[in-house]
């Protein structure tokens, strides 16, 4: 199965995304699963469009991508975390 | 030198302003005068905020976490607001959805894609309900003080 690039965004690719890119990694460290995980601001989602394979965002997209867009919002409040996991799991064993 | 700057200073604990701007104003304003942030922090998180929204509701009261690009910032801290009333912010993701914040954590980070750990307690802190109320119903700037040195750890990261 070849590697998925995952794009992990938020406004800033400073604070959020890095803990949603956190929660990723170990996800993927948990299913034995490789990810190629890229850390960037939602503004730079654009650059990836021919490579990635799922976008995982703390930001609102307005913009329609080739790829599926799963809201990261859960992994900071904690309420819905299951659910958005498994959304993301979905993706990756696809 | 890259510890967290936290201290007393940072901690504003009875925030009377009425709008998020004002909110953000007054706290980054705060940090501007300490020299923890330069300047132009003032003006880009309010417009960071705009653009980005960062209110959380969460289980218990509702937390916004502003931040905005690394150039802004000479040290990294967290500053700590408690807001008298609640002050509707934009829901983190969702343009079109509010929640009244109460508290609220303004970052001001300066490497990008780190500060993992930090992030990642400062986290749980919100998701829980017992420590939002704390945070809320304490009045004293040391004691919020200790409490979030407690739950999140500076001292490991």
């Amino acid at each position: 199965m070849k590697k998925k690039q995952v794009l992990v965004a938020c406004g800033a690719g400073v604070a959020t995304s890095t803990v949603v890119n956190g929660a990723i990694e170990d996800m993927a460290k948990e299913n034995h699963l490789k990810v190629d995980l890229v850390q960037i601001k939602i503004s730079e989602v654009g650059g990836y469009e021919d490579t990635a394979d799922l976008l995982v965002t703390t930001a609102m997209t307005k913009k329609e991508y080739p790829f599926p867009v799963i809201n990261a919002r859960s992994f900071l409040t904690g309420i819905g975390t299951e659910d958005t996991k498994k959304q993301i799991l979905e993706e990756l064993k696809k | 030198m890259n510890e967290v700057y936290f201290d007393e200073s940072v901690i504003l604990p009875d925030i009377h302003s009425a709008t998020k701007e004002e909110v953000l104003t007054e706290m980054s304003q705060n940090l501007v005068d300490k020299n923890l942030v330069k300047e132009s922090f003032i003006k880009a998180i309010i417009e960071r905020e705009k653009e980005f929204a960062t209110g959380l509701p969460t289980a218990g009261f509702s937390v916004a976490i502003p931040h905005t690009d690394i150039e802004h910032v000479n040290r990294k801290t967290i500053s700590v607001g408690i807001l008298k009333e609640p002050v509707d912010f934009g829901v983190m993701g969702d343009e079109s959805e509010t929640t009244p914040v109460r508290i609220v954590f303004l970052l001001a980070m300066n490497e990008s894609h780190s500060q993992l750990s930090l992030l990642q307690k400062l986290m749980q802190l919100f998701q829980n309900e017992e420590t939002l109320r704390y945070l809320v119903e304490e009045k004293s700037q040391k004691n919020i003080k200790e409490f979030i040195e407690e739950k999140l750890d500076f001292t490991k990261l």
